[in-house]
């Protein structure tokens, strides 16, 4: 594919744009930094995140030292290593979520509003219905009563719990915002002609109006993974997210309360790590929505 | 009017029996039942039956669910709580509901003190370096969570410079805290909407005119632009209400106020599910009820919606 300098694609045009907001450029490597920090988590710690020291240190929590570069817990786990394990669980959960999410909401979406008719009523009625309910207390909720049988769930299957309450509850504003993105390309030519020369709806759907939504997806994306990372911070930290012994950020936030007056490390480094990572995901998306907007197209 | 709002309340009735439907399924596709809970692992099978029937649980969950819903809509009846001794769950909610509501009206009241001024400011004076501050200032509230937020105030105002109690409920005083932790974010959502809305009204040609005419620009913001700009925050509130509700629980756990989510989530924590499917119904009610509401003051305020037929 050529590109000339003057004709770009809208994509291509919002990543120029993109790499010249030096906020959105700094997001983007603390963004890239933290996932090499994750996926590479056992190359980077020196201790298993499960692993208790209390060998060398006779009173835990200890502060940070050579060995502990910030410091052990309660139990005289790194905190280090959990921070970084913790990541690892956290994006990992997050990225299997808005996965699910984007799946739901854009077929669903794409669906209701190409078609139009009793399909689109009906799944819009679907969508008020999830919106007749603030999301994160149904993620609350859900994952409440799927893990109220079980004494303790073993690690993964809490993770198990999370996809749903969390993928349950996320798919509708996309779903939304796809349907309403649809309804306004679908009467434009490119697409009449394409159904004039028959071409099959899934291609229809799939090659011609997806790829002009990409746009707006990514966005929503953006926004959808702030959101998650929020609420399985917010379900750990209720104890009805990640169980042990995976770590997590908002598990350890709940576990330093209790002795935060001698010990503000164990709030701070956790507490720090998830608001910024937030952070730099808002200000990330912020400045998408802004390269993706035509309106400021130079 | 009076059509779009019987309109209203119709619609949601289907929205109220799926949320209480799904919580109620979920609950009996639980691994253990309730009755293997409360009874534990030593009872007889005959005792396990005999709660079995005592709670309806014997029963197709289809006929339990009827039940519950005809007993709700006939005498106003949760059912009773697995646990407290079989405390019905309408009478547990008297308690605890007013704390929740007090908390989430405060919280509300910080948010829109807050946060209007800080949006009308930052639009007046567009660009400026208080523009800036204050939004960078609102994304980063966004961003930090009611989880970070409320412990480090702790840390600081009541640990470090011991100007305000640590948790409890006892004293106005003690509201403070679980306030400002719980509004924050709203007042940074309400801040950054009311900027974006006052910017778009100063660019209408009715301020120009107004100026035109010899008002002040302060007059004219006033009178023309402020009120204009609030109608589409209005919408909003419905989200930020929506947010108040749930952050509610989390902050009532992490202050320990004794209101409907620190006790929810209490009750999450002893499986004591019939007190979670009442409260889902509350929330959902509560939910709708000031969407509606808000959806009737734009109605009352803006006469152009009054007028269409269809006003959704």
């Amino acid at each position: 594919m050529s590109q000339s300098p003057t004709s770009l694609s809208p994509t291509a045009d919002a990543w120029r744009r993109l790499r010249r907001n030096p906020i959105a450029v700094v997001c983007g490597i603390y963004i890239v930094l933290l996932l090499v920090a994750a996926l590479g988590a056992n190359l980077f710690t020196r201790y298993a995140y499960d692993f208790q020291d209390t060998q060398r240190y006779l009173n835990n929590p200890s502060p940070p030292d050579a060995n502990h570069w910030l410091g052990t817990d309660a139990l005289g786990r790194d905190v280090f290593s959990r921070l970084l394990f913790g990541a690892r669980v956290s994006l990992g959960v997050t990225a299997v979520v808005v996965v699910i999410e984007a799946l739901i909401g854009i077929t669903l979406g794409l669906f209701a509003g190409y078609r139009g008719g009793k399909t689109d009523l009906y799944l819009m009625r679907l969508t008020d219905i999830m919106f007749a309910f603030p999301d994160l207390l149904l993620a609350i909720l859900l994952s409440a009563i799927v893990r109220s049988g079980s004494e303790a769930l073993p690690g993964w299957l809490s993770l198990g719990t999370l996809f749903f309450a969390l993928g349950v509850v996320g798919w509708p504003s996309m779903a939304r915002l796809v349907r309403g993105q649809t309804l306004a390309l679908r009467e434009k030519e490119f697409i009449e002609a394409a159904r004039a020369t028959g071409v099959p709806e899934r291609d229809i759907l799939l090659r011609h109006l997806l790829p002009n939504l990409s746009g707006p997806i990514i966005v929503q994306v953006t926004q959808d993974v702030a959101a998650v990372v929020l609420a399985e911070a917010t379900l750990s930290f209720l104890n009805l997210g990640v169980q042990p012994p995976f770590p997590s950020w908002g598990r350890m936030i709940y576990s330093s309360l209790n002795d935060m007056a001698a010990k503000p490390y164990l709030l701070i480094v956790p507490s720090l790590a998830l608001a910024i990572t937030v952070m730099a995901v808002n200000f990330l998306g912020d400045a998408l929505r802004d390269a993706f907007d035509p309106r400021l197209r130079e | 009017m009076l059509t779009f709002i019987v309109k209203r309340i119709l619609l949601a009735i289907p929205s109220l029996l799926a949320i209480s439907f799904l919580v109620f399924l979920v609950a009996r596709l639980a691994p253990s039942g309730p009755v293997e809970i409360i009874a534990g692992d030593k009872a007889t099978p005959a005792v396990v039956a005999q709660l079995k029937h005592e709670y309806g649980l014997d029963k197709p969950v289809l006929v339990q669910y009827l039940n519950y819903v005809t007993g709700i809509v006939t005498r106003g009846d949760l059912g009773k709580s697995f646990q407290r001794g079989g405390q019905p769950i309408t009478e547990m909610f008297r308690a605890d509901f007013p704390v929740t509501v007090q908390l989430a009206w405060q919280a509300l009241l910080f948010a829109i003190l807050v946060g209007i001024p800080i949006g009308i400011f930052a639009a007046l004076f567009h660009n400026s370096w208080f523009d800036r501050l204050a939004m960078m200032i609102v994304v980063a509230l966004v961003s930090i969570p009611s989880i970070v937020l409320g412990p480090l105030l702790v840390m600081v105002l009541a640990l470090q410079f011991h100007l305000l109690p640590i948790d409890g409920w006892s004293s106005p005083l003690h509201t403070l805290l679980p306030t400002i932790t719980l509004g924050a974010r709203s007042a940074a959502m309400l801040a950054r909407f009311m900027r974006s809305s006052l910017l778009d009204v100063l660019r209408q040609d009715y301020i120009r005119t107004a100026i035109a005419k010899g008002y002040s620009r302060g007059r004219a913001v006033w009178k023309h632009g402020i009120k204009n700009a609030l109608l589409p925050v209005l919408t909003v509130m419905g989200t930020v209400f929506g947010a108040l509700l749930s952050g509610s629980f989390v902050v009532e756990t992490i202050f320990r106020v004794p209101g409907i989510g620190f006790e929810s989530i209490n009750s999450i924590s002893k499986r004591d599910y019939p007190v979670i499917q009442g409260m889902a119904l509350l929330v959902a009610v509560l939910y709708i009820a000031i969407n509606l509401i808000i959806d009737i003051l734009y109605g009352v305020i803006d006469p152009r919606i009054r007028s269409q037929e269809n006003p959704r």
